[in-house]
């Protein structure tokens, strides 16, 4: 278990990068505690595999240092850094049984084999994998080849680290909500520091204490999923979390309010301060759970609803706000749209500014 | 149950019964007719199984059939190894993994005739490169007169003509094999060789069935290579069966004889690559 820093990171594919372009990841400093469950999340093509190899050594960054526990291990092969690491489809050896496919790491180490015994039945278990432990490995169904897979990540005691790239994405559904809830246990179990890549938020959000988002080889942001979702430091984390993603609006700053089609959007006083400097394009964001339909006496912003999905246990609105700007707004299950004369309401503390996609304030 | 009957379907199998007809089974019949039948001035009296007998008993094809069996064995002791040993050693990707493939696949180019022909000057005492290199080295070898250096001769030219064929079979079957295999094992802390055993050797277990399948026939079949380069000779000690039905059937028309040796020679490979087929479709079953 350790600590990882990633100090002045960046990596490019190409020998000679010329502008920021040609990086897959850009410069990122960034501190990961010990024992933490972190999720790289991000769209295909965002960098989040690279960084993934980059710490467990697959790929030597092209700038800046990897230290685990203040230890520089930039130059060291993944063999030497003391990392284990669970990739998308499942490696197994196929000749052996489940034990010794357990047993691999640890004997290749030197682990006493009645450590080794003890311990691969206790990661066994802990994968309900005790039926199957001297069974044929090549025998076993895809999702157990995974666990396997996953097993083998975990058995060494002494990692410092246990790095999962994309490991559900062959999983069955009804198994994958299984699966992350048991990896999540053996994390409180364990205590290892565990960084795991996917795409899927739901995974990202269910599994880690800290979300690290990448957009473009960029940390966009790095927070518990719950400031991912109530103060998105980045319009696309705002977009690629939550669904549906946030409302943008474009509009200016007039008298302390944001001004959309000539329509007046109240925003928290710190934010108008911060704003002042700003010269960027500017965009409001709300999520679609803050958005809501004015009551009755209440004035807001006249919207046209186009459309109600019920989706069981809530309802999602699509409204038109002045001409072509759709918003979503999210509904609980009972409440009616109105039909008609419907006024959106910004509630402030939920309104948030951005100038050049970056969050203000 | 009212099932459709329709006949028509036969019309379409025709075409490839006649074809098969001419080309395989009616040939075939002639050679079994042959086999159980003696030609003396143009009558032909049936003879039974006169001819098995008579060839099975013989003991200068008993010992071909050892020496076949002795070669084919060698040759996929020697060409499976070292097929996929060079294999390992090829680069994996880039103009220089293009090269070495275009530089294996030569030797599989050249006719057998040509091989033997290449094989037997190389090999000559006066004039050969292999020869005179040998013999200046103070090594008394001479394929011609020598039994054991004609037998090395023979195999040295065949692992050089079909090496290349086992090569690119297991390099095929090491390029499929995911990254992610292999960046697992190095995170496991195994060593080459536990990645060759526990890894890549299982991976490569299916294209080495093929290989050795196909290096079998084809090794157990062998003609035109030994027959050009020694002529079977020192005495018989590298006359293949092949050579021999030749002698038999063709040289010495002697139709009956050829006939139970072709049909006997048929029936050995045919039952050895179902040996085979069925290890090969086999495979993986046992662990399901």
């Amino acid at each position: 278990m350790a600590r990882i820093d990633l100090e002045k990171l960046a990596h490019s594919y190409m020998a000679r990068p010329a502008g920021p372009a040609d990086y897959a990841l850009r410069r990122m400093d960034h501190v990961w505690e010990d024992g933490g469950a972190y999720a790289l999340l991000g769209p295909s093509g965002c960098g989040k595999t690279t960084l993934l190899n980059i710490i467990s050594g697959l790929v030597r960054p092209s700038e800046g240092r990897v230290l685990f526990d203040g230890e520089d291990v930039t130059d060291l092969p993944p063999e030497h850094r003391n990392i284990a690491q669970v990739f998308q489809f499942p490696v197994i050896y196929d000749t052996m049984t489940v034990r010794e496919n357990l047993a691999f790491p640890l004997r290749n180490r030197g682990v006493p084999a009645a450590r080794i015994r003890e311990r691969t039945t206790e990661i066994a278990e802990m994968l309900d994998l005790s039926d199957s432990l001297d069974a044929k490995a090549a025998g076993l169904g895809a999702d157990a080849k995974q666990k396997l897979s996953m097993g083998r990540g975990l058995v060494r005691e002494d990692v410092a680290a246990v790095l999962f790239d994309e490991p559900l994405t062959v999983i069955d559904p009804h198994l994958k909500w299984q699966l992350r809830r048991k990896l999540k246990e053996i994390h409180e179990q364990l205590r290892l520091t565990l960084v795991y890549v996917t795409h899927d938020q739901t995974e990202a959000l269910t599994f880690a204490d800290k979300v690290v988002v990448l957009y473009e080889g960029r940390v966009v942001q790095l927070g518990t999923p719950q400031e991912l979702f109530e103060r998105p430091e980045h319009t696309f984390v705002g977009y690629f979390i939550g669904s549906p993603g946030m409302n943008f609006l474009d509009c200016r700053l007039e008298g302390g309010r944001a001004l959309v089609d000539g329509h007046a959007i109240e925003l928290p006083a710190d934010v108008v301060e911060c704003a002042g400097a700003q010269t960027g394009a500017l965009r409001i964001g709300i999520r679609p759970e803050f958005l809501r339909f004015a009551g009755e006496g209440e004035r807001g912003v006249p919207a046209r609803v186009l459309e109600v999905e019920d989706l069981g246990n809530y309802q999602i609105a699509t409204v038109e706000m002045g001409e072509g700007r759709r918003l979503s707004l999210k509904l609980d299950e009972d409440t009616a749209a109105p039909s008609e004369g419907a006024e959106l309401v910004f509630p402030p503390e939920w309104t948030k500014l951005y100038a050049d996609e970056q969050l203000v304030g | 149950m009212h099932r459709p009957v329709n006949q028509r379907a036969w019309l379409m199998v025709l075409p490839v019964v006649l074809v098969v007809s001419f080309s395989a089974i009616i040939p075939l019949m002639t050679v079994v007719n042959y086999s159980f039948q003696d030609f003396f001035r143009g009558q032909a009296i049936w003879v039974g199984t006169e001819w098995y007998v008579d060839i099975l008993t013989d003991p200068e094809l008993q010992a071909a059939f050892g020496r076949q069996l002795l070669f084919s064995g060698l040759v996929l002791l020697i060409e499976i190894p070292l097929g996929v040993g060079i294999a390992l050693c090829m680069p994996k990707r880039g103009v220089a993994s293009s090269a070495a493939l275009v530089a294996l696949a030569l030797p599989l180019l050249v006719p057998w005739r040509v091989v033997g022909t290449i094989w037997q000057v190389f090999g000559r005492g006066g004039i050969g490169l292999l020869g005179v290199a040998l013999n200046a080295l103070g090594i008394d070898y001479n394929y011609t007169g020598d039994p054991l250096d004609a037998w090395l001769t023979v195999m040295a030219m065949e692992v050089w003509h079909w090496t290349s064929l086992a090569v690119l079979l297991a390099y095929a079957g090491l390029q499929s094999i995911p990254d992610a295999f292999y960046q697992a094992a190095r995170i496991d802390g195994a060593s080459r060789w536990a990645i060759f055993r526990y890894i890549e050797l299982p991976k490569l277990k299916g294209v080495l069935m093929i290989a050795v399948l196909l290096r079998f026939m084809d090794s157990f079949k062998i003609y035109a290579e030994p027959f050009t380069l020694t002529g079977g000779g020192p005495g018989s000690s590298t006359t293949f069966l092949s050579q021999q039905l030749n002698t038999i059937a063709i040289m010495q028309s002697d139709l009956g004889p050829g006939g139970a040796y072709s049909i006997i020679y048929f029936l050995i490979i045919l039952l050895f690559s179902y040996v085979f087929y069925q290890a090969i479709t086999n495979i993986g079953k046992d662990n399901k």
